[in-house]
Parts: C-alpha cells; sequence; structure tokens
C-alpha cells in the first residue's frame, strides 16, 4: 500500500488518521497502489470498487 | 422541564398543549426559541418530541432502503453533494444494473423494510432513465414484495403522471434549505423549482418525501425557516439529513455539527410536524454515532434508513433492527403501508 484509499495522498507523507476513521464509514475512493479514482458502487449491504488497472475491491 | 421538575422553559410548556394535545405545529418563530434551548432542556425537549410523535403517529418505525441507480457526474451544483459533476470530488459516474438492483431491493426487503427508494444524480430524468426506471420498477415488482419510491430530481408533469402509471409509491425531492439560505447552497436550480415538483408530486397521488439537510452553515432562524416551510407542504415523509462535508465540495471544510445541535434539531422537526414520518437519513453516524441513533428514535425520529447510503456506509442493519426490537418499536409492515 502507497497511497490512502480516502484521500489518495502518499501515506508516508501526513497523517491519515482521520482518513482510517472516515473509511470505516465509507468505502475506498482511491487505489491504494496506484491512486487512480476507482468507480465505487454503494449497494444496502455492501460496496465495491474497481481500479482499472489492479481489480476489484469489495466490502 | 429538567429532572428534578422545578423549571420549565415557556416553549416546551406552550409546546406540549399545543403541540402533544392539539396536534397543531409551532411555527418559526416559536422553532427558533426551542433551537435555543440550553442544553439542559435538551433532554426535555426529546421527551416531549417522544410523546408527541407516539401521540399522533403511533409507535411503528418505518424502515427504508435506498440505493443509487446513477451514481456522480449530476450538472447540478448542490454545495453539499459529491456526485455533483461540478467539484473536484473523488466521487465517480457509475450505473447499477439490472439484476444488482432487484438484488438491493431482495436485499433490503430481507429487513422487513417496506420502502425501497431507487435515487439517480441528476437534474432530472431523460428518456434513457425513464425507460430503465420502468425496466428496473417491473423487474423489482415482479420478484419483491416492497414499496417502490424514487428520488430523480425535478419533474415534468408527463414524468409525474408515467410513474403514477408504474406504480410508484413515493418520490422524494427536498428542499433541502430553507428559502432564505437556498441561494448559497445551490445556484444551478431554484427553490421555486424544487417547489413545483413537490406540488406536482402530491396533486398526482404519489406519497410526498421532502425534507433536507441542516448543519451547512445555515442560522439557527434558517433551520428553523426550512422546518416551517415543510411543514406547510406537508409532505407525508421528512428525512432529516446532517451534512457530512464531503471533500471537494464548497461545504467541504464546514465542521460537523455538535450532536446536541442536532438533537436540538430532531426535537424541533417533530413538534413543528406532529404527524409525518421523520426519518433520519444520512449523516446521523457521523453526527451522533452509536448513542445518537437511540437518542433520535427516543426523540421524535419514526422512521431509518437501513444499510448504506448512496455514497456512503450506515451502521449496519441488524443494529439499527436489533435497536428498534429493544426499544420496543415495531417495524411498520408493508399492507399497512399501501
Ligand atoms: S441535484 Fe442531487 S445529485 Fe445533483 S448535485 Fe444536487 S443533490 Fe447532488
Ligand atoms: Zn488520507
Ligand atoms: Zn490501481
Amino acid at each position: 500500500m502507497t497511497y490512502c484509499g480516502h484521500c489518495g495522498e502518499d501515506l508516508a507523507s501526513g497523517d491519515h488518521a482521520r482518513c482510517r476513521d472516515r473509511l470505516t464509514m465509507e468505502p475506498p475512493r482511491f487505489c491504494t497502489h496506484c491512486r487512480r479514482r476507482m468507480v465505487v458502487q454503494v449497494v444496502p449491504r455492501g460496496w465495491s470498487a474497481r481500479c482499472v488497472e489492479h481489480g476489484v475491491l469489495t466490502g | 422541564m429538567s429532572k428534578n421538575g422545578d423549571h420549565v422553559s415557556s416553549i416546551l410548556q406552550t409546546a406540549r398543549t399545543q403541540v402533544l394535545a392539539e396536534g397543531r405545529g409551532l411555527d418559526r418563530d416559536q422553532l427558533v426559541e426551542i433551537l435555543q434551548l440550553p442544553d439542559e432542556d435538551v433532554p426535555a425537549l426529546l421527551e416531549l418530541a417522544h410523546e408527541v410523535r407516539m401521540a399522533w403517529c403511533g409507535p411503528e418505525v418505518e424502515v427504508e432502503g435506498i440505493v443509487s441507480l446513477k451514481t456522480g457526474g449530476c450538472p447540478e451544483d448542490c454545495h453539499f453533494c459529491s456526485q455533483s459533476g461540478l467539484f473536484q470530488s473523488p466521487v465517480r459516474s457509475v450505473w447499477l444494473d439490472i439484476p444488482e438492483l432487484v438484488e438491493s431491493a431482495k436485499q433490503t426487503a430481507k429487513t422487513g423494510a417496506s420502502e425501497f427508494c431507487i435515487v439517480a444524480a441528476v437534474r432530472g430524468p431523460d428518456r434513457k432513465l425513464m425507460d430503465q426506471v420502468r425496466e428496473g420498477i417491473k423487474a423489482i415488482q415482479a420478484e419483491v414484495d416492497i414499496n417502490i419510491a424514487l428520488s430523480l430530481g425535478m419533474l415534468t408533469q408527463e414524468q409525474v403522471d408515467e410513474f403514477v402509471e408504474m406504480g410508484v409509491h413515493r418520490y422524494n425531492h427536498n428542499l433541502e434549505a430553507a428559502k432564505s439560505y437556498f441561494p448559497q447552497v445551490v445556484t444551478t436550480h431554484s427553490y421555486e423549482e424544487r417547489w413545483e415538483t413537490c406540488q406536482m408530486v402530491r396533486e398526482a397521488g404519489m406519497e410526498l418525501c421532502c425534507g433536507g439537510l441542516i448543519g451547512m452553515g445555515e442560522t439557527l432562524e434558517q433551520r428553523a425557516e426550512l422546518a416551517a416551510e415543510l411543514a406547510a407542504l406537508d409532505p407525508h415523509e421528512v428525512p432529516l439529513n446532517f451534512l457530512n462535508p464531503r471533500p471537494g465540495t464548497p461545504f467541504g471544510d464546514q465542521e460537523v455539527m455538535s450532536s446536541a445541535d442536532a438533537l436540538r434539531a430532531i426535537g424541533a422537526f417533530r413538534l413543528a410536524m406532529p404527524r409525518t414520518i421523520l426519518r433520519y437519513a444520512g449523516g446521523r453516524e457521523l453526527t451522533l454515532g452509536d448513542l445518537g441513533t437511540r437518542d433520535g428514535l427516543l426523540g421524535g425520529i419514526n422512521a431509518v434508513i437501513v444499510g448504506n447510503y448512496l455514497t456512503t456506509l450506515g451502521r449496519d442493519a441488524d443494529e439499527d433492527l436489533n435497536l428498534l426490537t429493544e426499544l420496543g418499536m415495531p417495524i411498520r409492515e408493508l399492507s399497512k403501508t399501501l
């Protein structure tokens, strides 16, 4: 993991505590490998997030 | 009244007679007084709001699920919304297909919910969306026993008529903000245009669901104004949203409103509209946390959205359902809402 799934910034720089908090209440928007914006679909009992390069995450 | 019983705010005394006994909602000026109540009076406010809800609506809670049929890329500029295509929001545009839509309706029905609301981020429906919705509704009706609600933006009379013919039970279109604050929230359409769609929906015989957002930087007077304007519109259901500041939107840097203010607002909305279905909608997890859900349900709220929202996640549906059982609040059954 290189990038923050919430804000898309480099995980090595800056404080992402608030982002981690937010990720319990919303799906990730950025791919943590390449920081592309993912296509995110939220449904009543789950979500999926797709990066064209790195595939699909679900929760 | 504070717990030790020696002090009763006069506005709460007035509300007890006017709203609880006579069923007449508070007006704008009275609501301002409610929103200004000191913290120590908030428990008494919520207690009264709960009594009002029990007296005029009963113990039942309406449960609804929502899903986004078309996410993102909206041409409008509602400053709170991560789905506007005009801001640098990380939300990308995506469509749900019909099998996923039916599956979402099934999952919602399994929770005991009586309403399933299909939402699209659009100014209003175009032909493609109308056709997609028609097909989706047909597919859901063939497989799932649930009322269908829609939220697809501003409508023409022809579109309203089409939805009635499709068997749509309820239509959501929020005022979003008080008339006096609206121009600071949206510039691509007017408050009056929103009001018009609401009127058309109601006149056509669909149930009207119309609410708004609070905590967007409005004054207490404007918050009271929104409640009074909604009361004048008299919708069947009022969803109450608390701003969840979204990255990249003009309101992205706003503070999350305090839970005391959120609870005061819940009490005020109930005292403005004793008979309406008052629904906890977006932002409650952030603003009120776990305890807040309970406080709201014991403070005038009688409807919840279970499961996830459109772009953010809700509490686990089972937690909400268990809480309702614990509070002795039965889920309103489907047959009774038809
Ligand atoms: S019309 Fe709806 S989807 Fe579009 S920006 Fe406004 S709130 Fe968001
Ligand atoms: Zn981050
Ligand atoms: Zn990637």
